[in-house]
């Protein structure tokens, strides 16, 4: 494993400890509910300070289930990763074309037809 | 972050949102005309937005016993600047507003002014002053994204405590209140976010050295000098020289 790939490897398994360090210490043992959202403890914390309020506005859709709000979660999450997946996969083939290329005219410089093709990336 | 639905009062929501309004017009303006002149920007475009949409997807467990998630809008701040992440922080936003109810229609202005706004430039700012110090281009990534990360939980903080004082301790009473919530939640999360951010960073350098000098995040000759080897060792740090002179040079 080169160099590079030790580095961001490394920091792949330190977001993952910071992510399962707190489950595997039970922080959220002393909550009725452990690893609730935020956004859910902010209007719980809301109601505690103004208990008369009352939300003047609904969503307009809400998904049915926790099940299908984890998938549109997922959805969210899949799209970005294909996105980026796309954007780093078409770099790597783009370099790869010009190195093959950059190989291909010198070892066939006498070659007439090595096509000095200038592909900007 | 979210502030969910209809939990502003409507002159509250009202306000941020004629607070973030101008931003993100600003920053639809900035980001046709990023496309326009540089159309091979689209691409990396697509991916700082991309980025947003993974990480905000992410909620992950805290020390404080909740969950919550990275925004991943300092990347595309370091990268674009900040303007460009008003349009697509929003554009996350409004999806999750919409299909997700996480969030709401009546709080996007507050959440976008959080995390589209605040957050980015924050971000950024810390980035720039970090890179004139001298210190490499990693760290500097590393601090952008984790203030861009903070800053916007702190926000949301205030926002909530500005909307709903505390009947005994007031403002600062419900501050602390909130900030607990989201604050002390996303330190952890935000260190994530900074070592997510410097890891998609590593693999820009390692593959898009040339749209990285063009918009200043690389300085032009080192990056030249690196790309004619064709390594992919450049690991950034050895770009470190002062940021001012990559951004003359590239723009």
């Amino acid at each position: 494993m080169s160099r590079n790939a030790k580095i961001n490897s490394l920091l792949l398994l330190l977001v993952a400890v910071l992510a399962v360090v707190p489950l595997v210490f039970g922080l959220g043992d002393h909550k009725e509910e452990p690893f609730a959202g935020a956004d859910a403890e902010a209007e719980v914390a809301i109601t505690e300070i103004d208990p008369d309020y009352e939300p003047w506005f609904s969503p307009l859709y809400e998904p049915p289930s926790g099940e299908i709000e984890s998938a549109l979660f997922a959805l969210q999450a899949a799209i970005g990763a294909g996105v980026l997946a796309y954007y780093f996969g078409l770099r790597r083939g783009r370099r790869q074309g010009a190195e093959r290329e950059r190989g291909t005219s010198t070892t066939a410089a006498d070659v007439d037809d090595a096509a000095p093709a200038g592909s900007g990336a | 972050m979210h502030i969910a639905e209809g939990f502003l009062p409507p002159a509250h929501a009202v306000a941020w949102g004629v607070a973030s309004a101008p931003f993100v017009v600003h920053g639809a303006r900035t980001l046709t005309r990023e496309v326009r002149e540089h159309p091979e920007s689209t691409l990396l475009l697509g991916a700082s937005g991309a980025f947003t949409f993974v990480l905000s997807a992410l909620k992950l467990p805290s020390v404080t016993g909740s969950c919550s998630h990275p925004t991943g809008t300092g990347l595309g701040a370091i990268l674009f600047r900040p303007p460009v992440m008003a349009v697509l922080g929003t554009i996350t936003l409004l999806f999750q507003a919409l299909l997700l109810a996480h969030g709401g229609l009546t709080t996007l202005g507050a959440n976008v002014f959080s995390m589209a706004v605040v957050g980015p430039w924050a971000g950024y700012g810390v980035y720039r002053l970090v890179r004139r110090s001298g210190a490499p281009l990693m760290v500097a990534v590393f601090c952008g994204a984790f203030v861009a990360d903070l800053s916007t939980y702190c926000v949301t903080s205030v926002q909530l405590a500005l909307a709903f004082p505390d009947p005994g301790s007031g403002f600062l009473g419900a501050l602390g209140k909130f900030g607990s919530v989201f604050a002390v939640t996303q330190i952890p999360l935000a260190v994530s976010e900074g070592l997510l951010t410097v890891l998609v960073m590593r693999l820009l350098v390692q593959s898009s050295r040339g749209e990285l000098t063009r918009l200043g995040v690389l300085v032009a000759g080192l990056g030249k000098k690196s790309a004619g080897t064709g390594s992919s060792t450049g690991t950034g740090s050895g770009t470190d020289a002062g940021p001012g002179t990559g951004e003359a040079v590239a723009r």
